[in-house]
């Protein structure tokens, strides 16, 4: 067998008997992945619940629209005081020709769009009262747009976070670990050259990510969460493999700089953690204030996000390749050249 | 091997302040001396791990500083700290070594039986003893077949037993030819294991020959020693090569410079009771050359 050959085997099996380095690789993404997949399934279609008192035609209507959910009550002093309590943004309640409708002031959202749709349902009763046909009719059918669901964000985002740090922490773990106990030193020891170390920690670290990806996106397929790949995904090979090499430049950084295993862990989570929250791994960057938005500009994890879901998801052309692997490789060799700068092969 | 006038210091401390030796093929040569004396530091020079501030080596004919590849596969390095990689077994860490220096996993199999792993090959490196862990460190040092080996504190923080199986490994790989150089705070093992020794002490060599040569180049005197009450004081002082006498509770003690002699009366006279006999020992030799007990 050859160097590079039996060191990427060395590596891959330190990797997979390590239960703890199993678990943050698989397990700990799958987990985000599970809640956040959950958690978000129905937040599309959720329905406004409303107080229902008495019985009438505007009551049956609004209960037929389908956009409401009634919860019924005897008396409306009951449901109003429900609303009072928060626990619903409002009431309706019919007695003969009466409607009442009272609505909690501090939730005006779903107040107003209850209100539209209460209003709505008595109009087209009293115009039907008249006999009159109506003279404006609305003509209306939906339009697929570009929002996605969220299981659709949800899954590049941790598929790319969980990888990131698969790469932070291998590079950075095995150059502390095998510079603390010598093996460095013994390899230097031996006619083996830099590159060929550096080129089978780099292909483990792929392979790791690429079994984690398959993984991830399979998962999210399962119709449990309904993941849909569009066309275009094979384009987002590209931007997720010089992601890989990026975190990998950065885990040989931190491995750079750290003496000690525990040292390189809280360095990997400081670089990593903050990444996660702010480049739209667990919620669209979208929705984050604008000053947000421009600072993870500055994080690979954001472009590789971005361009990751760019093919996987949203079927974008192979224009959109140019920015996110131009910024990532520029990373990675930026990043790199640092810690080939400041790589020791023994602790001094 | 051969090192001229070697010296490294860091910061005030002179590590290796002046060393020159040379080791020639096939000798099992020894650096001794207690803990900080400068011998792992004067390894990792001759090793190349390490450039001197001054001074040259000479190592197989090339200087080993900075890194010769074409040298790295005739020289073999056992690190202080035994050095494995993660969770591999102990054949695996011996395969992994060979194929750095493009050997099969043949040869790292035979090494595994040379140093009594064979039952232990699929043991992880973490679960072996620290006597397997130290004979494993010695076969992955060796696996690649090179001319000389070194060897760090190869028998530190070893039981006896376990020093003792050690001892039989390093012999065999002399017996094959190989040239040996260890360190070791051991100064009775290095007495029994080395060709020559040479002495350390704070970055310097005090001397250095075949043991044999520098015990009796002490002309300390040899004692006996025999049960208290087989002899009197007297009757002790009195025999033919009697020297000094001592006596504590437990035994006498007779130094003589004619061993032969005393022991023959001795025996002439039956009064071989508890018989001990005790030649000078490398620890005297350092004794002798610091005017500090050794210790380790």
């Amino acid at each position: 067998m050859t160097a590079f050959k039996s060191l990427a085997l060395a590596m891959v099996k330190g990797f997979y008997r390590d239960k703890a380095t199993l678990f943050f690789t698989f397990v700990f993404p799958l987990m985000f992945l599970l809640i956040f997949g959950l958690l978000f399934r129905d937040s599309g279609s959720e329905k406004i619940t409303v107080g229902a008192v008495g019985e009438g035609p505007v009551i049956t209507a609004l209960a037929d629209t389908g956009v409401v959910e009634l919860e019924r009550y005897p008396t409306m002093a009951e449901a109003v005081a429900k609303v009072r309590d928060g626990d619903l943004p409002a009431a309706v309640g019919q007695s003969g020709n009466e409607i009442t409708y009272r609505f909690a002031a501090s939730d005006q959202n779903q107040a107003g769009t209850v209100r539209g749709i209460v209003v709505g349902v008595v109009d087209n009763l009293n115009l039907a009262a008249t006999n009159q046909p109506p003279r404006y009719t609305v003509d209306e059918s939906n339009v697929e747009d570009s929002s996605l669901e969220p299981i659709q964000f949800i899954t590049p985002g941790i598929m790319s976070w969980g990888v990131a740090i698969s790469a932070v922490f291998g590079a950075a773990l095995t150059l502390v670990n095998w510079r603390k106990k010598q093996v460095l030193r013994r390899i230097r020891l031996a006619p083996v050259g830099v590159p060929t170390v550096l080129s089978s920690r780099v292909v483990v670290s792929v392979g790791v990510a690429i079994v984690q990806a398959v993984v991830f996106l399979g998962i999210g397929s399962l119709p449990v969460f309904g993941l849909r790949l569009v066309g275009t995904w094979a384009l987002a090979i590209p931007v997720f493999l010089l992601g890989v090499l990026a975190f990998f430049a950065i885990g040989m950084l931190v491995g750079a700089f750290c003496k000690t295993e525990e040292a390189a862990t809280g360095a990997a989570n400081i670089v990593v953690m903050p990444m996660a929250f702010l480049s739209g791994t667990f919620f669209p960057i979208e929705q984050s204030p604008k000053w947000m938005q421009a600072v993870s500009q500055i994080f690979p994890l954001r472009h590789m996000n971005d361009g990751i879901m760019d093919f996987l998801v949203r079927g974008q052309g192979a224009s959109a390749l140019v920015v996110p692997c131009l910024v990532l490789a520029g990373f990675t060799v930026v990043v790199g050249a640092i810690a080939a700068k400041v790589f020791q092969w023994e602790d001094s | 091997m051969v090192v001229e006038d070697i010296r490294k210091a860091y910061g005030d401390l002179k590590a290796v302040d002046g060393v020159s030796l040379s080791v020639a093929e096939g000798e099992f040569f020894g650096i001794l001396g207690p803990n900080g004396a400068g011998k792992t530091t004067t390894l990792e020079i001759i090793e190349g791990l390490r450039e001197p501030d001054s001074g040259s080596v000479r190592l197989l004919g090339e200087s080993p500083w900075p890194r010769r590849v074409p040298l790295l596969p005739r020289v073999g390095v056992q690190l202080q700290a035994s050095s494995f990689f993660e969770k591999l077994t102990a054949r695996e860490q011996l395969e992994t070594f060979a194929s750095l220096y493009g050997v099969g996993a043949t040869r790292a199999h035979e090494m595994l039986d040379l140093v009594g792993l064979a039952d232990k090959a699929d043991t992880r490196e973490d679960k072996l003893s620290g006597g397997q862990r130290q004979r494993l460190s010695i076969a992955c040092a060796l696996v690649h077949d090179p001319d000389v080996v070194f060897l760090d504190e190869p028998t530190a923080a070893l039981d006896p037993q376990a020093r003792r199986n050690l001892w039989d490994v390093l012999r065999a790989i002399q017996a094959r030819g190989k040239t040996i150089v260890y360190t070791t705070h051991y100064l009775d093992e290095a007495e029994i294991l080395c060709d020559r020794v040479a002495i350390m002490d704070k970055g310097r060599i005090l001397a250095m020959d075949r043991p044999a040569a520098l015990v009796r180049g002490l002309d300390a005197p040899t004692h006996v020693i025999l049960e208290r009450g087989s002899l009197s004081a007297a009757d002790a002082a009195a025999l033919p090569g009697s020297g000094e006498v001592g006596e504590d509770e437990l035994s006498l003690t007779i130094s003589t410079r004619q061993p032969a002699e005393l022991l023959s009366a001795l025996a002439n006279r039956g009064a071989l009771e508890g018989l001990q006999v005790r030649t000078a020992t490398l620890e005297d030799v350092f004794l002798n050359l610091t005017g500090r007990e050794y210790r380790a």
